[in-house]
């Protein structure tokens, strides 16, 4: 009878939730992060696959080649056969290739730079006609009077011996793939975190969560980790496919690879935010990114090495962080440079991260 | 009763120069339905984002609970649930995943599953937020302040766009969340949201409150229960004197050609009216009696309609 009064039970739903810790927020807006990237098919291509592509792309493009063949006309007359003759013999027979043809056709294609060199050969001895304007033409001269003469028995005073190397390790392949884990590692910092954010900041999205309890150094860091977890991804891929495809040698320790991509991420994260901490609209940030990023496409050798600008550039060129980041990754990767000798890399990628993650932090809007 | 919200002397200027508020007084009790009613850009949502502590005021006092922002922002953000007006929450995120976010940021939560299932949700849980109908959107975004089990529910024209059923659905959950004790505070532009659903509401205009009250303490004060609206022919339309001295007519306004009259007593009113319209010689094209409405009284207090463009 008594237990008819007791009050009924309104609000089980709500008693059986349990209250939140410290870092709930935190690994929710981590998960969601993760969730929303794996969702979005852009992703995964410009993050994942166009490095790869792009690699692939390149690495085929700047293949090792065969040695070149160069062409040379040799003017039909009595003595032609002797000198083709003279070449066969001699150790340089794979690198040239001679065409028999009459003096008129021979002028012409030399002219035309079809053939790098005219040889005629009469009773005075051996005459060339070469264009000392064009590197192959004179490399042909060299060639071909080289090979003459020590078919015809010339004796070399010292000897010689030469090796011909095209090992791995010294390929443009080995040049490229630090390259490019360096840009990705930028690019997806620049895009991941700098455009997410003005998009979210355009959605109102940003205002929303701040309507909330959330910490707003978790949502940061929950950032910042995204991207963290997906270097791991990126760099993993991008080097066992250089390993795989193209038998690219690590010779640094791997753990050292990925502590220098993570301040790359986190630092190019850091650039990312400040480049996105005021942006109102998608289209402004795109502008802003792409001016912020292209120096650095140019200038940090990405592609080809930064050496080739002028000497006064040099020491601006080795102050950008993409620099430090792909001269660091290139010393590791390619000669297994211990972490300690890239420290000087390293503070420049960490100062560039620190000091726009500071300036970033006092400029940001929420709204 | 206990005072949920109260703000005095609030002032905001945006850049020096465009006074988007300017001196607002407002006590809103707890457990009521507070109506901040006028047209667009007339201060309300600067209004409630100062009360929601995402804008600074320029200058005025904004307590919650018995808070400032100043000193307790925490404290607020855990008892306070909040719907902007037009967040776009993440497309690539499903339904339930965006309470669980939204509910991981709070100390004390209430259940996702019990916010969906208020809200009707339930079906679309597994769906992404890109594919949701407005109507399901508007709902969500409530959800995600739901799902704070606040104290206060604050939402910022949260049925502008949405076809009469979703409307409808969303005036239901407010007051299932008024049943609870719940405190709400909302903003918007429609009279009927506004008289159906507010315990008391403020209209605004240009940055001031310029009439507070029930929606029927409202309608009374400031017209008559009734309004009588009539066009004529054959006399000069401009002869509004003669139709004020009709008995029981508060007032009068013209608007295109067509009479309206605020009267307390239609049925003392229109007799009269047929007999001026006669002695005037003229033909009586149209009459209609109705009830007065917010509408009415906002016209009343600023001369022009409330959805205006």
């Amino acid at each position: 009878m008594a237990t008819i009064e007791q009050p009924p039970v309104i609000s089980a739903p709500e008693q059986a939730v349990g209250a939140n810790g410290r870092w709930a927020g935190y690994l929710r807006l981590l998960q969601m992060r993760m969730l929303e990237l794996w969702r979005e098919p852009e992703v995964i291509f410009w993050v994942f696959v166009f490095p790869l592509l792009l690699a692939l792309g390149l690495g085929i493009a700047f293949r090792d080649k065969p040695p070149d063949v160069t062409p040379i006309a040799v003017v039909a007359g009595p003595h032609a056969q002797q000198v083709v003759d003279l070449l066969q013999r001699s150790s340089e027979h794979t690198a040239i290739h001679p065409d028999v043809v009459a003096a008129s056709a021979a002028l012409d294609g030399f002219r035309l730079g079809k053939y790098a060199l005219v040889v005629t050969m009469d009773d005075s001895g051996v005459h060339f006609r070469y264009d000392p304007a064009r590197p192959e033409s004179l490399l042909a001269r060299t060639q071909v009077d080289d090979a003459l003469q020590t078919a015809a028995g010339r004796r070399n005073p010292i000897h010689t011996e030469t090796n011909a190397s095209s090992e791995p390790g010294a390929r443009y392949i080995d040049f490229l793939i630090p390259g490019l884990l360096g840009m990705n590692l930028m690019n997806s910092g620049m895009w991941g975190i700098g455009f997410a954010l003005v998009e979210m900041r355009q959605r109102k999205l940003l205002k929303r969560f701040i309507a909330t309890p959330m910490r707003r150094s978790d949502f940061l860091l929950a950032l910042v980790s995204s991207r963290l977890v997906l270097m791991i991804v990126e760099v993993g891929l991008l080097l066992l496919f250089g390993v795989l495809v193209f038998h690219v040698r690590v010779e640094g320790a791997l753990l050292s690879i990925l502590l220098i991509g993570a301040l790359g991420a986190v630092s190019f994260g850091g650039i990312g935010l400040l480049t996105a901490s005021r942006a109102q609209k998608i289209e402004s940030v795109s502008g802003l990114i792409n001016v912020v990023m292209m120096p650095m496409w140019i200038f940090s050798g990405v592609f080809f090495s930064y050496e080739r600008f002028p000497r006064v550039f040099l020491p601006a060129i080795r102050t950008l962080p993409l620099t430090a980041l792909n001269d660091a990754l290139r010393s590791v990767i390619l000669q297994g440079a211990s972490l300690d000798s890239q420290l000087g890399r390293i503070a420049i990628l960490a100062v560039w991260g620190a000091v726009s993650f500071v300036l970033a932090l006092r400029w940001f809007r929420w709204s | 009763m206990a005072v949920a919200i109260q703000c005095r002397g609030l002032r905001k200027t945006y850049d020096g120069k465009v006074e988007a508020v300017r001196g607002l007084d407002l006590t809103i009790n707890s457990g009521e339905c507070f109506g901040l009613l006028g047209p667009n850009g007339a201060g309300k949502t600067t209004t409630i984002e100062i009360l929601e502590g995402l804008l600074e005021p320029t200058s005025g006092e904004v307590e919650v609970l018995g808070r400032t922002w100043q000193s307790h922002a925490r404290e607020l953000r855990e008892w306070l649930g909040i719907s902007l007006q037009e967040t776009r929450l993440s497309e690539k995120l499903t339904v339930r995943e965006t309470l669980q976010l939204f509910s991981s940021f709070y100390r004390h939560p209430t259940s996702v599953e019990a916010v969906l299932e208020e809200l009707s949700l339930q079906d679309k849980a597994d769906a992404l937020v890109g594919k949701l109908s407005g109507g399901q959107k508007q709902r969500l975004a409530v959800a995600t302040a739901l799902v704070a089990d606040p104290k206060i529910l604050f939402l910022d024209e949260p049925t502008t766009g949405l076809d009469p059923q979703s409307r409808r659905q969303l005036w239901d959950i407010v007051r299932q969340f008024q049943q609870r004790d719940g405190t709400v505070l909302l903003t918007t532009h429609y009279m009927d949201e506004a008289e159906r659903l507010c315990d008391r509401i403020a209209i605004i205009d240009h940055g001031q409150i310029i009439a507070a009250g029930t929606p029927a303490e409202l309608i009374e004060r400031l017209t008559g229960h009734h309004v009588v609206e009539f066009a004529v022919s054959g006399q000069s339309a401009d002869n509004g004197t003669a139709w004020a001295n009709l008995p029981g007519v508060q007032s009068v306004r013209t608007d295109d050609g067509l009479f309206s009259l605020q009267v307390s007593e239609p049925h003392e009113t229109i007799p009269a009216l047929l007999a001026e319209v006669q002695k005037q010689h003229a033909q009586l094209i149209h009459l209609t009696t109705r009830q007065a409405s917010l509408e009415d009284v906002f016209v009343q207090l600023t001369g022009r309609h409330l959805r205006e463009d």
